[in-house]
């Protein structure tokens, strides 16, 4: 008997809606809705998209030394956030491989919340419960339960959001957050997301997520040819890669440094220990044998996660993530080659169900929002 | 409910054929083409090939999803819509028409005989359900 699915407060609206419902790490959570993917895909480049990432699970941690706590497990500088801001960051084990990428929001001096993935929640809650000790003066608290989470993107976003809200949201910066009141409701307002769009990522109680949900769609005019669209988790990921944003699983894992993932730039080595530092100490002055690439393929057909990849007839990398990119109307991927062959314009062949078909190397993000 | 002309005969594997003398137009049905999703792509054969009975002859590619699609019928190659891959969205809103994939000389008519009708194509989805 399998385990019964975990639902998010959203799971009747999305069937609702007409959401094709799939198990996603153990969730019972939508793939597509009525208009499909490409549809989705396109409405939240151009005008404004709607996701339930209430799965995602949240840790606080509180105490005079949660800042000391986290710059520990994590990779990124915790000390050089302000109130009111985020981090991208990773969890580390002690081989320098990512337990998990996080986001690191600072709520005060003594009061840190830390985002993570969904399928990820509960192993990253044991790693982080592993390396607290009695010397650290923080505790912990699981509080994945107690939050929505709804993310509005695109050029529209920001407009629709703020008929909901006093708090001007044009002073949030990027990667910056506020608490407010949304509809009425306690919330966190915070801006950042996952599709490479601005937009807005709203935490509140669980209760209130219909509420916020269809407050959303109705002010982003749902249902018109230009209102807002809910997107499933197809789109979001193909607006992710788009944007070539790792996914965990896919670009991340507990074998692949930040520096092979191309995340160099959340490792802060002059910050002093943390877990995994002396690996990546390593890496940094030794180099890295393996690179996560971009690419596109330049003849039909279409690379899919796990697919080879062949250079100069030797297999020599795998697909980590691959799919059409409904925006830039081509058939794009992220892959690890050795470093040698990680360069722009670099030919590969990727096999795909037997046959080789030819790509190359290009720079990443393949799409990039114009400001 | 998915949409199943009567003078169609259809597949397992979610294939219609349309048979005109001993030629055989190939496609996949309304509910292959929902259950894949927004089509992108589809890997087509050439004039001239031949495909044994329940032979992959090439795959349709979704932006989630790829799925490989069989010749219910044994036979040569006639004809390709190459014109799918210039609107491949035209497999999710025309897959019994503008949407239709190869013709097949078929080696032996009989083939498509043995396929289901539209009304066992439709028990076999309510039961497969």
């Amino acid at each position: 008997m399998a385990e019964e699915l975990k639902k998010t407060p959203l799971n009747d609206v999305h069937r609702e809606l007409g959401g094709r419902m799939v198990d996603f790490g153990g969730w019972d959570m939508p793939v597509q809705y009525t208009a499909g993917v490409i549809e989705e895909h396109m409405r939240c480049r151009t005008k404004a998209a709607l996701f339930d990432v209430s799965h995602m699970g949240e840790i606080w941690v509180d105490g005079p030394d949660a800042i000391a706590f986290v710059n520990r497990l994590t990779t990124n500088d915790v000390r050089s956030l302000v109130d009111g801001q985020a981090q991208y960051s990773a969890l580390t084990n002690d081989n320098g491989g990512v337990v998990d990428d996080l986001l690191v929001y600072r709520f005060g001096p003594e009061k840190l919340l830390l985002v993570v993935n969904a399928g990820t929640t509960d192993k990253d809650w044991d790693w982080i419960n592993s390396r607290h000790t009695d010397d650290d003066h923080c505790s912990l608290t699981n509080a994945s339960g107690e939050f929505c989470q709804i993310a509005i993107q695109g050029p529209d976003a920001t407009g629709i959001l703020q008929k909901m809200t006093d708090t001007d949201l044009s002073a949030i910066k990027y990667y910056h957050f506020k608490e407010g009141w949304v509809d009425g409701v306690e919330a966190i307002i915070s801006r950042t997301g996952y599709t490479g769009e601005d937009g807005f990522e709203v935490y509140a109680d669980p209760g209130c997520a219909e509420q916020l949900w269809n407050k959303m769609l109705e002010l982003g005019r749902y249902g018109e040819a230009d209102g807002i669209l809910p997107c499933g988790l197809a789109a979001r990921n193909t607006l992710r890669l788009e944007s070539a944003m790792s996914l965990y699983g896919h670009e991340l894992g507990d074998d692949i440094t930040p520096y092979e993932a191309g995340l160099g730039w959340i490792v802060k080595l002059q910050k002093g220990t943390f877990t995994g530092c002396g690996r990546l100490q390593k890496q940094k002055e030794e180099g890295i044998t393996r690179k996560l690439v971009g690419f596109e393929m330049t003849e039909p057909g279409i690379a899919r996660d796990g697919c080879d990849v062949y250079i100069n007839g030797q297999k020599q990398g795998t697909v980590t993530s691959g799919s059409p990119a409904p925006f830039l109307k081509k058939n794009i991927g992220l892959a690890f080659v050795p470093t040698d062959f990680a360069n722009d314009g670099q030919e590969l062949k990727i096999d795909v169900r037997g046959k080789q078909i030819a790509a190359k190397i290009v720079p990443t993000p393949f799409y990039k929002r114009q400001k | 409910m998915a949409n199943i002309p009567e003078d169609l005969r259809y597949s397992k594997d979610h294939e219609w054929i349309h048979v005109e003398g001993d030629i055989a137009t190939i496609g996949i049905t309304d509910y292959a083409q929902h259950s894949l999703g927004d089509v992108v792509y589809v890997d087509m054969p050439r004039v001239g090939d031949k495909f044994g009975t329940h032979e992959a002859f090439g795959s349709v590619e979704s932006v989630k999803a790829v799925s490989e699609i069989f010749t219910p019928v044994g036979g040569e190659v006639t004809d390709v819509n190459n014109a799918v891959n210039d609107t491949p969205e035209s497999v999710n809103n025309d897959p019994y028409g503008s949407g239709w994939m190869v013709k097949v000389k078929m080696d032996n008519p009989g083939e498509a005989d043995a396929m289901m009708s539209a009304v066992e194509y439709e028990e076999y989805l309510e039961a497969s359900a």
